[in-house]
């Protein structure tokens, strides 16, 4: 087994607040290597906190602290704004939510993902320009010509998602981190934009975190999933293993979703134990 | 320090109406204004401004009116703290209860803009239609023209005094409040809230009164505050230019108009009005930002 | 900044400002209306203003009916609005020649002054704006928030004052009052009637350095005032961008601060800021009534004051006009403007 690409070990995260220094992630560790892992918890688990602490993206008020944050040979954790420069989109890149705000309204969509891959290979226009139109095919996204010349306001919510996905990829980086990616699509529309991205990162020997509230996409998705609540990680499994998931949290959250083989009268609500904050 | 764990315990009682609310985000908003020191400061100086004027008669040296030619044009001095103006009068003591006039100008400007404009600006923005267009077009005309021109037009056309000056300046100042509770009821008045309120049975009154201007009122609070700092630069200058307050009254800036003459030799007289006038638009100022940023904050 | 597909946004604010032109017609009409009224209401009685406290009642029976002063208001109204449409504003009351030759010839001296104070400004206050914006919170910050604090805090006319005071009075290193000292006043050819301009095309130096001597304070006076309020405004709608998800994309991709700041931030408050710098020219308009009061500047603001000092109701009345008139072009360009830079309008 080869070394893993991202090592975390005991990842502390604080956050200034009115009423002092909050908790959002409270030693959190695993590893990365060539896979898609999957971060599931609600909103306030902190899983969206790990995957932009990862790029140093927290406020300049926060704290973080780990025992190791190491990405290869680099340790995120004493890396430097003009370190992790390098790191951002070249190495390590991320997916965001909703295209809708995370494009650049005055900006074409075609010259967004050229200045992406522009940021740290030093070619000409038209040669990014042509790299910009062979990844906009690549995302399967047809009229690469035309699309290029458009605002994020004029794209599709799918489109604008694969336009993202195609912005992150084309600087080649080895992980990709999806936050939420396919929360703000409609249903529809969220498997192919999924099956775009399992494509991408499969070809290119991708590592993935895939951070997302929703447990049964991510089981089906990744093949490792991490449970994380109230700013810790309480499950730690392989995707097939999930049903023989250990803490009761995880339990809960499986007992809750609907299934049309096992129709129940009533959906268990999940009860919350408060010990399951302390550890 | 503690850390508190994550945000998943959180308790509380949800407020019993917007008002409550109103109140509840009220005390949390002070005390985030008061975190700030520049806004305290702020807060501090127009307290000052209260106090001075109410207590003028205590504070003052001597009557600020009595002209004592003997004592003219004289520099600060120990018996004259401000020195004294063309007249003999103590500029120091003009200043004290010049600090009334323009505690006047100020609260009478508020008192007639703050209801009037919230008043005229949410029935505007509620009903639409030919009301919202004739408001439109008459605060059109108000808008499309630097305030102290008009106001100037106005007082000219009433005839110089104080009371004069302030309507000026009142009418000029009116319709950006009612322009922003117009576009604040335009945004709310779609919403599902008042969908639910209409259904349930409440006429327009009780619409606008209990729901629309609780939500209203903290922008409008905003646009007030700095508007007072407007205000009294604007009054300021009327005096100067001979259109506010009259002789003798002591108006902080008709002071500066008659020290203007004198200036190079007497530069006292000019000097402290000036620095008086910018001190409160100052404070004014300051207290609109920190209450704009303790009221519409944004995360670091 | 190449803007393919700015021929279809062209025709879009084309089509956007005939849409408002009625209501900016209608706008002026109810500013004409209301200073007419004004007009007519002033306390000094512009019939004493020409003929002097001591002139007969025939005397006065004339002037009053050669003003039209005896006609109904409504008549009288119309018959302005008639001259209005010939280019016709009156003449002027106390002068006697029209109104619209007297504001041609004041107004040059106010644009002058204008127009260096907006570039003062614009050109200190939007990079002030974006730093404070960039560094909020911090030192740098709080510097420009200071000093564009006090910029708007000060009242304008005592600033002048103290600016001559000291720069003028004690250190000599201005010129005084006026436009420019007079030995050296019409020595240069009036091409544009802006003394900056006229004397460098005659090549005039001295002229130069006088007129420039004497724009140099209120021109700095001016322009730090609206320098306030632009890098506030820049200030605010940086920070609002800042905030915004598609720069948090931005900095994923590895872009330095700077870019990020420039090419990203700063080109979505573009037309923010043309807006403001619009309105901003507009406000001078305001100080420049008492600045030149101060400065003794005989521009338009001056004339404007003493016109309504004096019960001149047409030389008023045409002064508003034109207040109005460049406000609302002001505001149209303003509004054209954002259609064409931004893309999202359509």
């Amino acid at each position: 087994m080869t070394t893993p690409k991202l090592q975390v070990e005991d990842l502390h995260v604080q956050f200034a607040s009115e009423d002092g220094m909050v908790d959002a992630v409270r030693g959190v560790s695993f590893t990365l290597g060539q896979e898609k892992l999957g971060i599931v918890g609600e909103s306030g688990s902190g899983k969206s906190t790990v995957g932009r602490t990862l790029l140093k993206l927290h406020p300049r008020t926060a704290r973080v602290n780990a025992t190791r944050l190491q990405f290869d040979d680099i340790d995120l954790l004493s890396a430097d704004e003009k370190a992790m420069q390098q790191v951002r989109g070249r190495r390590i890149s991320m997916i965001l939510q909703d295209p809708k705000y995370s494009l650049n309204p005055v900006m074409r969509v075609g010259d967004q993902i050229a200045e992406a891959f522009l940021v740290h290979y030093s070619v000409s226009r038209t040669e990014a320009r042509k790299r910009t139109l062979d990844m906009i095919d690549a995302v399967r996204i047809r009229d690469p010509e035309r699309v290029y010349n458009m605002y994020p306001h004029e794209v599709s919510g799918g489109m604008g998602q694969r336009i993202m996905i195609a912005m992150m990829m084309i600087p080649e980086p080895e992980i990709i981190i999806a936050d939420e990616p396919t929360s703000a699509l409609d249903v529809s529309i969220r498997l192919q934009v999924l099956s775009v991205l399992d494509d991408l990162v499969r070809q290119r020997g991708l590592g993935l975190i895939f951070i997302s509230h929703d447990l049964n996409l991510v089981r089906n998705f990744c093949s490792r999933v991490l449970v994380m609540y109230a700013g810790q990680v309480v499950e730690n499994i392989a995707a097939a293993d999930l049903d023989n998931a250990q803490h009761p949290y995880t339990q809960g959250l499986l007992a809750s979703l609907p299934s049309l083989d096992n129709r129940r009268h009533r959906l268990p609500v999940l009860q919350r134990d408060p010990s399951w904050i302390s550890v | 320090m503690t850390a508190t764990s994550s945000s998943l315990a959180h308790g509380g009682d949800a407020p019993r109406s917007h008002w409550a609310a109103l109140l509840d985000n009220s005390k949390r908003t002070l005390r985030r204004i008061l975190r700030n020191p520049l806004t305290t400061g702020g807060l501090i100086v127009i307290a000052l401004l209260v106090t001075i004027a109410l207590f003028a008669p205590l504070l003052a040296t001597h009557d600020p009116l009595i002209q004592d030619l003997n004592n003219a044009l004289k520099g600060p001095s120990a018996e004259h703290w401000f020195g004294t103006d063309a007249f003999g009068r103590d500029i120091y003591s003009r200043i004290v209860y010049g600090s009334r006039i323009t505690l006047y100008i100020i609260s009478l400007v508020t008192v007639i803009v703050g209801p009037v404009g919230l008043t005229v600006g949410t029935v505007a923005g509620y009903f639409g239609g030919a009301i919202d267009t004739v408001f439109m077009r008459i605060t059109d005309i108000f808008i499309s023209f630097p305030s102290l021109i008009l106001a100037l037009a106005f007082v000219a056309a009433l005839g110089p005094g104080l009371d004069h000056a302030i309507i000026a300046i009142a009418l000029t100042a009116w319709p950006p409040i009612a322009r922003l509770a117009r576009a604040e009821t335009m945004t709310l008045r779609d919403s599902d809230f008042i969908s639910a309120i209409k259904l349930a049975g409440a006429s327009p009154l009780r619409v606008l009164v209990r729901h629309v201007w609780p939500l209203c009122l903290s922008s409008v609070i905003i646009r007030l505050t700095f508007n007072m700092a407007g205000v009294i630069l604007t009054a300021a200058g009327l005096g100067f230019l001979g259109l506010g307050a009259q002789p003798p009254l002591p108006e902080w800036g008709s002071m500066i108009s008659a020290g203007r003459s004198y200036m190079v030799a007497c530069w006292w007289m000019v000097a402290f009005p000036g620095l008086a006038i910018m001190m409160v638009s100052l404070a004014f100022n300051l207290l609109g930002d920190g209450l704009r940023d303790a009221l519409d904050p944004r995360g670091e | 900044m190449s803007l393919p597909g700015m021929s279809g946004r062209m025709s879009a604010a084309s089509f956007s400002f005939l849409y408002r032109l009625p209501r900016i017609l209608v706008t002026l009409f109810g500013l004409l209306t209301l200073t007419f009224l004004i007009g007519r209401v002033l306390p000094v009685d512009p019939v004493l203003s020409i003929v002097g406290p001591d002139a007969d009642h025939e005397t006065y029976m004339q002037v009053f009916h050669q003003l039209g002063l005896d006609k109904p208001i409504w008549e009288q109204f119309v018959l302005y609005l008639g001259a209005l449409a010939h280019g016709d504003l009156g003449n002027a009351l106390l002068t006697g020649r029209p109104v619209i030759e007297e504001i041609g010839r004041v107004l040059p001296a106010t644009v002058e002054l204008g127009t260096l104070a907006i570039l003062i400004g614009t050109g200190f206050g939007v990079p002030l704006g974006v730093f404070a914006a960039w560094n909020r919170g911090r030192i740098g910050d709080h510097v420009v928030r200071v000093i564009s604090l006090f910029g708007y805090s000060v009242p304008i006319f005592w600033f002048g004052m103290m600016g001559l005071l000291i720069f003028y009075a004690w250190l000599g290193v201005v010129g005084g009052a006026g436009r420019i000292d007079l030995f050296y006043d019409g020595l240069v050819e009036d091409h544009t009637g802006l003394l900056l301009i006229d004397s460098l095309v005659d090549g005039n130096w001295e002229v130069f350095r006088s007129a420039f001597g004497h724009i140099v304070l209120p021109g700095l006076i001016l322009g730090l005032h609206s320098m306030a309020y632009i890098s506030r405004m820049t200030r605010s709608f940086m920070l609002a961008q800042l905030s915004q998800e598609y720069i948090i994309t931005a900095r994923v991709k590895g872009l330095s601060g700077r870019e990020i700041l420039w090419r990203h931030a700063f080109r979505n408050i573009l037309v923010q800021l043309l807006t403001i710098v619009a309105l901003a020219y507009g406000t001078l308009l305001e100080g420049a009534v008492l600045i030149e009061t101060v400065f003794a500047w005989p521009g338009f603001g001056q004339f404007m004051t003493h016109s309504l000092l004096r019960g001149d109701m047409n030389a008023v009345m045409g002064c508003v006009l034109v207040v109005g008139l460049v406000f609302i072009t002001l505001n149209l360009i303003a509004d054209t403007l954002y259609h064409v830079f931004d893309p999202r309008i359509r």
